[in-house]
């Protein structure tokens, strides 16, 4: 598996550790409630995960190269890998926290 | 027996290896095979189950029969296929699976209960009575079951893995392949074309023919030589693509060794990964045996292997040779062993309309229905209508068909699509992104159809690279038609044992996969499992096909209704010291040094592992016999006088910035964007999740620069963490940060003469800096950080310096300490300081505990967010209920790991307390001292606990403490 850094280009999966889903992205913001119930906002965003058969957005870690976090769009079934962005310079990244 | 002027071995170079303790000679380009053929050998091995004789069957990788075992000096390589294995000076070989000699095998008494042994034996027979199963049946079944035997010791071979990137992997040197490079070489490509066999060319070497009016050989031999003189091709021989994965990568196993006499540092065996942009599958087609009753023994082999051995290796696989093939192709082999002076005795085709050429007798519309001869073929029963008559004959070449070698296009999930036309699955299109299957690989079986596809799919390849395909044309080659009657199995005369063999390797047979039918297993995958076809280590190459025909007629179905079982990866067996080259021991892990490691060990201090580092456990001093000896004195030295040691495993993160501090104040629960310029902080760090990631201290050294430390165990977690929380929530923050862990070697300096030694090494005098302080100082002309923190609980120091300096100013410490009557100390008596101080390690925060839980809840500050507040806040997570962390004191020893009960109740789980994380003998205090985590533990300090260690035999009773044994005001370091 390889994966493209904008950074750095194609890289050997070797080089990269892998976090989580997209969802880690969207943080509750400081003002929310802090709202533990089950299906609560802080709950959908720590535990609740989905499991696609499909395409699914993950993140992933440049450790072994520029450091950077990656967003990377990938399909499940077929491993193919669709798109990688970097998380710094996504669309909304200046209204998070 | 070998015969003048064939083949393409070298006989100026001759070979002299043992098999079965006996010497023999072949000449170089030998297999084992063909070696042991040439000097009359025709017994290679015994059968899987029922120890039958066997001999050779094919010629290439899928041989199930003659598997054997070579022995080297400290190895030992079982089910080493002899049809793979090129002989050379000294070759040590050995056939296996028998107990006593092959000739004469006490297991071949499984052959004469065969009737009992049939399928499912096992799992009908061994039910009962329960308890016999584990010391009885299961001991004798193993003994028995298996194939070849271990060396039992370390293989000492040398192993690699290694990397390869191209445009085009050609997998197969065959017209195809050959055609399919050329053309894409041609056209600028980099090319890797890998290939089973020591020589390019496929059948071509083995079968002849003309191309382009030119000897194939010939021809083969020109488009090798232009390949090799190109810069952009690399053709990598003994090379078998064993996988295809995703992203156009594919694993290969070459035999770098394998084939020459042992010599230091040449590794055995390769693995590759290779990563191709686009790839051709060219691996040609696989010859297919026909189920005749009696067709395993000695003699009886597919018609190409005859033709290989023949036209290859110069070696005439028998006197007086019979084919029974039901295909045109096949009649080769009889027109081959007549040109080479080798008797045919008959031709025998199932089919009734064939036309006579050859000159010997061919029966027409005739089958084989038995065989005779124990060790080796003596004669072959033929059925032609409603005659049956015996034929004298010591080899039997047979020809069922081809089945195209696509094992590869399966790999990624796919399924084959079943041709009526050549009684074979063929690969579906598009099976395996990026690769394509030509020529026989796909089902086209001629010269010239393969010819014509190896440059059809280069021309392809090179289209999705945006490369000009070259004028190339196709050399004009054979291109007869492939006429052929499908047979799978023959049915033998009436009354007679006829058992028909289609996996020879596990022993299955016609009736077996009937049986299976019969008993309602009659899914191809239950068949598989029922009867073990297919899971022998030729993994069904040879027997796939029929075995399914033989089922889909068993339970009337077609083939492409009855569906196949999966191909997966790899191809041919693969030993597990190529893929995991390099990962033995210590393999290629990184070994992480201090800039005192040399220092340390001059002072022989041994050397313990924290995490990648080699940290000292202590220094020993000569009378000294126990570590706690010298951990003792250690501990008092730095109570008493002054100690260093080396701290430069902490993690250690440069954060620059305007938002520096406000970042800060994001990552830890604490405040630091109000910390004063030249001061230090203690901060805890959460997961989002609300547990304890890590503590540690940070600096502001400037406005806008903060230097922040890490516990050795995090620091790669933490930097992480924080990379991922300023990319995804502070993303237009002004901060940059960078781990410069590595960029300085750093010091504790510790006890009540710390200061002394402080002075006479700073270049300037120091002056007041208050605890918690950090300064920029000079040492020796070298500028230098002194931070005045303390880890210990004594008036402590820690100076950083560029790494260049560490160990000539750990060297000037430590000298300088002693005329104080200090000294270094290691890890041990860091560990006991730091608990009787009730300091934290990650053997306390170790990701299960809460803020609340280590007595730091009010560390989380509720006027501002950070990472982990709001879960920290969720019930369960606080309170009464949870684990706090407490002191323990002890008169005995006590251990780490060690569970808590109330004394009188019993040892059980649901009694249970609490836990111990940390333990020592405190020469400060004359006590044991644990830290712990206690139910409630913070309102429970003065009660009696019961400490229990089953797995050290502990039971004492303790002191529940506050967990700050010494010093709890903090005066000593305060100063």
């Amino acid at each position: 598996m390889r994966l493209t850094c904008p950074l750095c280009g194609p890289r050997d999966r070797r080089e990269f550790t892998y976090y989580g889903a997209e969802e880690y992205l969207h943080r509750p913001g400081p003002d929310a409630a802090p709202d533990l119930s089950q299906g609560g906002a802080w709950d959908n965003y720590l535990h609740l995960r989905d499991n696609p058969a499909g395409p699914t957005r993950d993140l992933w870690y440049h450790d072994q190269g520029c450091a950077a976090w990656l967003l990377v769009s990938r399909n499940t079934l077929t491993h193919d890998i669709t798109g990688v962005e970097l998380v710094a310079a996504r669309k909304g990244a200046r209204d998070e926290a | 027996m070998r015969l003048e002027g064939k083949g393409i071995i070298d006989r100026t170079r001759e070979v002299s290896f043992r098999f079965d303790g006996r010497d023999y000679r072949g000449f170089r380009g030998d297999t084992l095979a063909s070696a042991l053929l040439a000097n009359g050998v025709k017994l290679f091995g015994r059968s899987f189950k029922y120890h039958r004789p066997r001999g050779l069957l094919t010629a290439g990788p899928e041989e199930p029969n003659a598997l054997v075992e070579v022995i080297g000096k400290t190895s030992r390589t079982p089910n080493t296929r002899a049809t793979m294995q090129e002989i050379f000076d000294g070759l040590e070989s050995r056939s296996q699976n028998r107990l006593g000699s092959l000739r004469h095998d006490l297991m071949a008494v499984n052959d004469l209960v065969s009737p009992f042994l049939s399928a499912g034996f096992y799992y009908k027979t061994f039910m009962w009575p329960r308890h016999f199963w584990e010391g009885l049946y299961e001991p004798i079944i193993r003994r028995a079951a298996g194939l070849g035997s271990l060396a039992k010791v370390h293989d000492e071979g040398v192993y690699e893995k290694a990397w390869a990137h191209c445009d085009l992997l050609v997998i197969g040197a065959g017209p195809a392949g050959l055609m399919a490079a050329l053309t894409a070489a041609r056209a600028g490509a980099d090319v890797i074309l890998a290939e089973e066999q020591p020589l390019t060319g496929g059948r071509l070497i083995a079968d002849g023919g003309l191309i382009g009016g030119d000897p194939a050989a010939q021809w083969v031999h020109r488009v090798e030589a232009e390949l090799r003189a190109m810069p952009n091709v690399r053709i990598m021989t003994r090379t078998t693509v064993t996988g295809a994965y995703d992203n156009g990568t594919y694993g290969a196993l070459e035999r770098v060794g394998l084939h020459r006499s042992p010599r230091p540092n040449l590794p055995r065996e390769c693995f590759w990964r290779i990563v191709a942009r686009r790839a051709v599958l060219t691996t040609g087609a696989q010859e297919r045996h026909i189920a005749f009753p009696m067709n395993d023994r000695p003699g009886i082999m597919l018609a190409s292997a005859v033709r290989t051995y023949l036209n290859r290796f110069g070696v005439a696989p028998g006197k007086r040779v019979t084919l029974f093939a039901a295909n045109d192709q096949a009649r080769q082999t009889a027109r081959d062993l007549m040109a080479a002076g080798v008797q045919v005795a008959a031709i025998i085709d199932p089919r009734e309309d064939v036309s006579v050429v050859e000159e010997c007798p061919v029966h027409a519309g005739a089958v084989v229905i038995d065989t005779k001869g124990r060790h080796a073929l003596q004669a072959i029963t033929v059925r032609k209508g409603s005659e049956t008559f015996r034929i004298e004959t010591d080899c039997l070449a047979v020809s069922g068909g081809w089945n195209p070698g696509l094992h590869l296009t399966c790999h990624m999930n796919s399924r084959p699509r079943w041709s009526e036309e050549i009684a074979a699955f063929v690969p579906v299109e598009a099976a395996v992104p990026g690769l394509a299957a030509a020529g026989a690989a796909n089902g086209s079986f001629s010269t010239h159809g393969a010819l014509t596809a190896g440059r059809l799919a280069a021309e392809r390849a090179l289209a999705a690279l945006d490369l000009r395909a070259p004028d190339l044309a196709v050399p004009a080659a054979e291109d007869t038609p492939y006429t052929h009657r499908a047979i799978w199995s023959v049915e033998g005369a009436k009354g007679r044992n006829g058992r028909a063999w289609l996996d020879f390797a596990n022993d299955v047979t016609v009736k077996d996969v009937q049986l299976s039918a019969q008993e309602n297993f009659a899914s191809v995958e239950h068949m598989k499992r029922y009867t073990t076809q297919g899971m022998a280590p030729d993994q069904g190459k040879n027997s796939n096909v029929a075995a399914l025909a033989v089922l889909a007629d068993a339970t009337g179905r077609g083939i492409p209704e009855t569906g196949t079982t999966t191909f997966r990866p790899p191809y041919v067996p693969v030993s597990i010291a190529a893929m995991g080259a390099g990962g033995r021991a210590k393999g290629f892990a990184p070994e992480r040094f201090l800039t005192s490691d040399q220092a340390s060990r001059d002072r022989l201090a041994p050397m313990i592992e924290a995490g990648l580092w080699y940290r000292p456990s202590y220094f020993p001093k000569p009378g000294e016999t126990t570590w706690r000896e010298a951990c003792d004195r250690e501990v008092r030295m730095v109570r008493g006088a002054v100690g260093v040691c080396d701290v430069s495993t902490l993690g250690k993160i440069d954060i620059q910035g305007p938002d520096a501090g406000r970042f800060l104040d994001f990552v830890y629960t604490n405040t630091f964007s109000t910390l004063p310029v030249g001061r230090v902080r203690y901060g805890l760090m959460l997961r989002e999740d609300g547990l304890v990631m890590d503590d540690g201290t940070s600096a502001r050294l400037a406005e806008t620069h903060y230097l922040m430390t890490t516990t050795t165990a995090a620091a790669g977690q933490v930097m992480r963490h924080l990379d991922f929380v300023q990319q995804a929530f502070c993303a237009t923050w002004k901060l940059r940060l960078i781990s410069v862990t590595e960029a300085f070697a750093q010091f504790a300096i510790a006890g009540p003469k710390a200061r002394a030694l402080i002075d006479t090494v700073l270049d300037q005098p120091l002056g007041d800096l208050p605890f918690m302080g950090v300064r920029p100082v000079s040492v020796g002309g070298v500028e230098a950080r002194l931070f005045r923190i303390s880890f210990s609980g004594e008036e402590g120091y820690e100076l950083a310096v560029p790494v260049d300096y560490g160990e000539a100013l750990f060297r000037d410490l430590v000298a300088r300490a002693e005329t104080m009557g200090g000294g270094p100390y290691g890890m041990e008596a860091l560990n006991v300081l730091r608990i009787e101080k009730g300091f934290l390690t990650h053997a306390e925060i170790h990701g299960r505990v809460s803020a609340d839980d280590v007595g730091l809840g009010a560390m989380v500050s509720p006027r501002k967010d950070c990472i982990g507040r709001a879960a920290s806040q969720r019930p369960g997570l606080w309170g009464p209920e949870r684990e706090q962390l407490v002191g323990l004191k002890a008169a005995g020893a006590i251990s780490a790991g060690a569970h808590l009960f109330r004394p009188g109740f019993a040892v059980e789980r649901e009694n249970d307390q609490g836990y111990v994380t940390s333990v020592c003998w405190s020469p400060t205090l004359d006590s044991w001292l644990g830290l712990a985590f206690l139910t409630d533990g913070r309102a429970r300090h003065g009660e009696r606990i019961r400490l229990v260690d089953h797995l050290r035999g502990i039971d004492v009773e303790c002191e529940v403490t506050h967990p700050v044994f010494f010093d709890a005001d903090g005066g000593r370091m305060r100063g």
